[in-house]
């Protein structure tokens, strides 16, 4: 039970990368590849939150004056994944863009067809 | 079989992590730095955000570069979109019911207000110019769904955006110019936890805002374009 209270948060950022690792791997539709490319950065984006936290921590603000500047969780991390989230959404709708031109050229969405055209 | 060999180098890969992740103990202190932004944060930078006075203070060279990736973004989504773009016959488009049209027109204005609320108060709160931005561009949804005869201007957001990035450098070149190094805090940081504090960090948050949702409606303004 300890394991999983220690590496819960890793566990499930990993379980995320893998499912999505998997769906790019074996699904032929482009629609579901860049879904799982979306599901595995959301993994990457849990597992750079999960290593700046602490045991009990506060959000690096400080609100009120109460709030003490040991018990807060490392900002670094956060600030990374501030923007990443963002600039995800974007590169998201750029590769949605790339897949409406694919199939306005080939007709198709599936990746095995799109290979074996030759215009 | 190629189901097969894909979750066998996923086992492989996850044995690898599993190995090296042990040595790493969750919920402790990991890095030196992120412990000095703690302590010195607020003295050094006047917001009490430490997350936002590492993005737009200590790291706001490497946010100008993200915001540039998302500009890039945003830029190759309109090349690929328009090229080879026929005109088509206008197609009539059906107007919303009256109740869905009242209620985005009602709401739009609230949410923008909410946006901007949000990256206004990025040194004192969460949020700040990206999730401000990301809310803004949410309005824009909204009216693209619910009152679909209305479009944004084209050169409106363009024009935004553009003025975002050129204020964002100038702050920056300012700063070198005043103290030797770029995108230097050459504003007075004020008292703490007021509106008005932090130097040019709510500056540069505001615009930050600004572009971020004026970048995101006209990726979405693209894809309705592109999908009528």
């Amino acid at each position: 039970m300890s394991f999983l209270n220690h590496y819960i948060y890793y566990i499930g950022a990993f379980g995320l990368i893998f499912i999505g690792l998997y769906i790019v791997l074996v699904k032929h539709n482009l629609i579901k590849v860049i879904i799982g490319l979306s599901i595995m950065e959301t993994g990457v984006n849990l597992f750079l939150i999960s290593i700046g936290y602490i045991k009990g921590g506060t959000a690096p603000i400080f609100s009120t004056p109460e709030i003490e500047a040991a018990r807060m969780v490392d900002p670094v991390p956060q600030a990374l994944v501030l923007t990443a989230i963002v600039i995800g959404v974007a590169v998201l709708a750029l590769a949605l863009s790339l897949a409406i031109r694919l199939y306005q050229h080939y007709g198709t969405l599936n990746l095995r067809k799109i290979k074996e055209q030759r215009w | 079989m190629r189901r097969i060999i894909s979750i066998l180098l996923l086992g492989i890969i996850a044995l690898g992590i599993t190995l090296s992740l042990a040595k790493i103990p969750f919920g402790t202190p990991k890095t030196k730095v992120g412990r000095y932004y703690i302590d010195k944060g607020v003295e050094e930078t006047g917001a009490t955000n430490i997350v936002t006075s590492v993005v737009v203070n200590y790291r706001a060279f490497d946010t100008l570069g993200e915001v540039t990736v998302l500009f890039i973004a945003a830029i190759g989504l309109g090349a690929v979109l328009t090229t080879g773009r026929r005109k088509k016959p206008e197609r009539k488009i059906e107007p919303a019911s009256l109740v869905l049209y009242t209620g985005c027109r009602f709401l739009f204005p609230l949410i923008l207000l909410f946006g901007a609320y949000i990256f206004v108060h990025g040194h004192l709160t969460p949020g700040g110019g990206f999730q401000g931005g990301a809310i803004v561009a949410s309005a824009f949804v909204l009216t693209y769904l619910g009152c679909r005869e209305r479009r944004i201007s084209e050169r409106g957001s363009k024009l935004a955006e553009s003025l975002g990035g050129l204020i964002f450098v100038i702050v920056g070149l300012v700063g070198l110019a005043v103290g030797g190094y770029f995108l230097m805090n050459f504003l007075p940081k004020g008292i703490p936890n007021f509106l008005f504090s932090a130097g040019i960090i709510p500056i540069l948050y505001i615009v930050i805002g600004v572009k971020v949702g004026s970048e995101l409606a006209g990726i979405i303004d693209n894809l309705i374009e592109e999908s009528e």
